[in-house]
């Protein structure tokens, strides 16, 4: 009796609060707007059985989804998002990298202190993170002011409200995730190895490239999957530093719901963004169960 | 044998720089006393004083405590619940979906867990406010805290919770006497997590929220929108002060007990 109570009450709970909001998603997406606000027709009349659900369903079409692919904004923004995401976790991983392998070679001591770090921008609010590359960024801001200073420049670079301010934002936010696996991958790097293949002749870079970085593959894929996967949803960074010629899907579902209230429109467009996501999703899931174990 | 070159040095110095030469950048300009950021007009803290006198942002920041405090709460308990049921409670019927709905979340991007919370809201006619903000954050954050204290729970020794119903507990009893105290600092850092998330999050808030029920987020959100604003710059340092504060003091107190208990363990082997 206890252990139903015990598994029903959060079980419950996320199929209220979790699944069934996501089935009205669905729901809506197929439905049409008649006075662009609730009741979106057709509804389900519990009512009349069975009848009342084929009913429900003849109603039902892809109306929505057959507009989406028509305005070219929509899957402009899809494709955009996955380039934005794409190019933006190689750099971060490029980034990344080399302060997930310098914390791994670092003296013992000073790692609790450097892993340390790491995460105190975990902590920090991303959304004070994003803003303060604003006063960076910006025409009159501190970097054109100190480039303006040496003399490197003679006109400010316009990069606020631009792709390049959108990219440096993701890196800086979603550097710690990029890091923290990788460096979990590489501290656990036996030496040795790279003793051994130092004495059967390799150089140092080619050590590198044929011992460690293999060894530490679990690692960055799980990073690249950590970046990839929240910023195709990214909306807080394409609003704050992009402009207008920066498409993204988080920010058009929000402004399509917010600006235009067509709900229908966004359920759809929320509907395919989930589908684009199911793959990289699944593939991060196979990647943690292997070197999950991998680790037994 | 670790070597620490200087390609490892360089690329720490720089990655360490990157990571927090923004925030120091927005922390000195928060005591500028021009509202431009081109120019340094001198010290000052007249911006905090203005941010203290601002009603809108002491009653978005009190809406957004408020809001962080019982979702967290409601998040850990359902969260440890959950991860119970996780590890401890074996097989049954629907175990796939329901490990299926734990984990989904963590990946599922805010604006659709917004977009479909609303709905539903809307839906079954509740209206928004902070009711509907705490719900929707206590959802996303009882995952968070199902896989901290999952996490937990799967490394520590099973036969404990036997003993202790061998030696008359009822399972409730076991749990509270035995479990409870093992996994608390799991749990204790699930409701710090909860409450920093929830304390960060805009896009969930602005979907869920309604009038009176203006969370800090949203508020900075409206303010940074369309430029830098020297208030913001003074709230954001005293955010990024009590964090660092938090942190630091977090892993002094984890560094302190790993220590004593070294020494404990020592002169238990000692004194065997």
């Amino acid at each position: 009796m206890r252990r139903l109570a015990l598994i029903a009450f959060p079980y419950v709970w996320l199929l209220a609060l979790f699944l069934i909001p996501f089935a009205i998603v669905f729901k809506i997406s197929l439905s049409d707007a008649a006075i662009a606000r609730p009741p979106y027709l057709p509804l389900l009349e519990l009512s009349e059985g069975w009848d009342g659900f084929k009913a429900f369903l003849a109603e039902l079409d892809f109306e929505n989804y057959v507009f989406l692919t028509e305005d070219d904004l929509y899957w402009k923004a899809y494709l955009s998002s996955l380039k934005i995401a794409f190019f933006s976790t190689v750099i971060t991983l490029g980034v990344g990298y080399p302060i997930a392998y310098g914390m791994a070679r670092a003296p013992d001591e000073w790692r609790p202190t450097l892993l340390m770090l790491i995460i105190l921008p975990f902590w920090t609010s991303f959304l004070i993170r994003v803003y303060a590359w604003k006063g960076i960024l910006s025409n009159e801001g501190v970097l054109n002011q100190a480039l303006l200073g040496l003399g490197v420049i003679n006109e400010p670079l316009t990069i606020l409200n631009t792709n390049t301010a959108v990219y440096i934002g993701i890196v800086y936010t979603y550097l710690p995730f990029m890091v923290l696996p990788i460096y979990s991958a590489l501290e656990k790097l036996d030496d040795s190895l790279l003793e051994a293949a130092e004495d059967l002749g390799c150089s140092k870079i080619q050590a590198f490239w044929l011992v460690t970085f293999p060894l530490s593959r679990g690692g960055v894929l799980a990073g690249c999957f950590l970046v990839f996967i929240p910023v195709i949803g990214e909306f807080v960074i394409p609003s704050l530093l992009g402009g207008s010629g920066t498409l993204m899907i988080g920010k058009i579902l929000f402004e399509e719901f917010f600006a235009n209230r067509d709900w229908p429109v966004a359920s759809a467009v929320a509907v395919i963004l989930l589908l684009i996501l199911i793959v990289p999703i699944v593939l991060f899931q196979l990647n943690q169960q292997k070197q999950q174990e991998a680790e037994r | 044998m670790r070597r620490f070159s200087w390609f490892n040095a360089t690329s720490l110095t720089l990655g360490f720089a990157f990571l927090y030469l923004p925030m120091i950048i927005l922390v000195v300009y928060s005591f500028n006393a021009s509202r431009l950021v081109t120019v340094w007009a001198g010290f000052s803290t007249k911006w905090y004083g203005e941010l203290f006198q601002n009603k809108d942002f002491l009653n978005a920041a009190w809406v957004t405590i408020k809001v962080a405090f019982f979702a967290s709460t409601f998040a850990t308990v359902l969260g440890t619940m959950a991860a119970y049921v996780l590890v401890r409670a074996g097989r049954f019927p629907g175990r796939t979906l329901f490990s299926g709905m734990i984990y989904a979340p963590l990946v599922m991007p805010e604006v659709i867990t917004g977009l479909s919370l609303l709905l539903l809201f809307i839906g079954i006619g509740l209206d928004r406010g902070i009711v509907t903000v705490i719900l929707a954050h206590t959802t996303f954050a009882m995952c968070y805290v199902s896989v901290v204290v999952s996490s937990r729970l799967v490394s520590f020794d099973q036969s404990l919770e036997e003993a202790a119903l061998d030696l008359g507990c009822t399972p409730f009893e076991a749990f509270r006497l035995v479990t409870l105290p093992i996994i608390a600092p799991a749990v204790i850092s699930g409701w710090l997590l909860a409450f920093t998330l929830s304390l960060d999050d805009l896009v969930i808030a602005s979907f869920t929220t309604g009038p009176g029920a203006t969370t800090l987020p949203i508020k900075v959100f409206s303010a940074v929108r369309l430029g830098v604003s020297p208030e913001i710059n003074a709230l954001s340092t005293i955010m990024i002060g009590i964090v660092t504060f938090g942190v630091i003091t977090a892993s002094l107190i984890s560094k302190h007990t790993a220590v004593k208990q070294a020494r404990e363990e020592r002169a238990a082997e000692r004194s065997a």
